[in-house]
């Protein structure tokens, strides 16, 4: 039993640096569109798609809180980390709530994720700066949240299909 | 295609609704605020959610707005408000388009400096806010 936990803790910090290096791959690609920030494709999402998919919240979360905390500190600054942790918590309540009710397939999950995260920014900016007007970015974060949605559900779905969890030699 | 399983061909329908719902709903938006701008008359500049200063669009000047972290160069001429050189080092305010409608805003995060613009002559207390 103690040796599955170790084994556990193992995978946890694996996954959880191979999307900090995702974040640091994100950073080296060009920006799409400067007028607006927080554009991104949101490459370390794939990690997070494929472990809600196929070993659940309980690691999904832990590796997205880690992530997040790792990624704000050495590429960010205290507010982009106030807006990923706001992204990153809806996207996550939405996502675990779509994915149980079985409505749609792991891309429209992930679109859903793209553009609640987007949201979750949106509103702790407004909330953040007391400027309402930051909320007309939305329209644009609402499009580029949908497309690497779809992106990102597309890498999610393949990795699912192609690496069970049986697989991981976790288990 | 390997990804439509039997199980699982529904889902992909649902998704491509989603989808299509969501992009409907963008669509929607944009054009109800296209539709329905209307021109502005004042630019009104807060920084830190502070009214710094408000200006005429009627009037060509040049604005110079000390803000939390730098400053903004505000132009108004023509009729639109932009701003062609700033302190911050994204430069995101200073490549915004022109802006002469109400409600349009250009945004410098860095700087805490928002400036926008009004329609003064019929304003009135805001009962939807």
């Amino acid at each position: 039993m103690k040796q599955n936990a170790a084994k556990k803790i193992a995978f946890l910090g694996l996954a959880a640096s191979l999307s900090l290096l995702l974040s640091y791959v994100e950073l080296l690609l060009p920006p799409v569109y400067a007028a607006v920030p927080g554009i991104k494709l949101g490459l370390p999402n794939i990690v997070i798609l494929y472990l809600l998919y196929s070993l659940g919240l309980r690691y999904a979360a832990p590796v997205s809180l880690i992530r997040l905390c790792i990624s704000s500190l050495l590429f960010g600054n205290a507010m982009t980390f106030a807006y990923s942790l706001a992204g990153a918590l809806l996207s996550m309540l939405v996502m675990c709530i779509l994915k149980k009710t079985g409505f749609l397939s792991e891309i429209g999950v992930s679109v859903a994720g793209g553009v609640s995260h987007n949201l979750g920014q949106i509103l702790v900016a407004v909330l953040l700066l007391d400027t309402p007007q930051i909320a007309y970015y939305m329209i644009v974060l609402a499009i580029t949240g949908t497309v690497s949605g779809i992106f990102i559900g597309l890498c999610g779905a393949y990795l699912i299909r192609r690496i069970p969890p049986r697989k991981l030699f976790i288990f | 295609m390997q990804y439509c399983s039997n199980h699982s061909g529904r889902k992909y329908r649902h998704d491509l609704l989603f989808i299509g719902g969501l992009l409907l709903i963008i669509a929607a938006a944009s054009l109800a605020l296209f539709l329905f701008r209307v021109p502005g008359d004042t630019v009104t500049v807060t920084v830190d959610g502070q009214v710094w200063g408000e200006f005429s669009l009627s009037e060509n000047r040049t604005v110079e707005i000390t803000g939390a972290d730098g400053y903004n160069l505000l132009v108004i001429a023509n009729g639109q408000a932009y701003v062609s050189e700033a302190s911050c080092p994204d430069g995101i305010c200073s490549s915004h388009r022109p802006i002469s409608h109400d409600g349009e805003s250009i945004i410098c995060l860095p700087n805490r400096v928002v400036i926008s613009v009004q329609r003064q002559d019929d304003r009135q207390p805001d009962i939807i806010s």
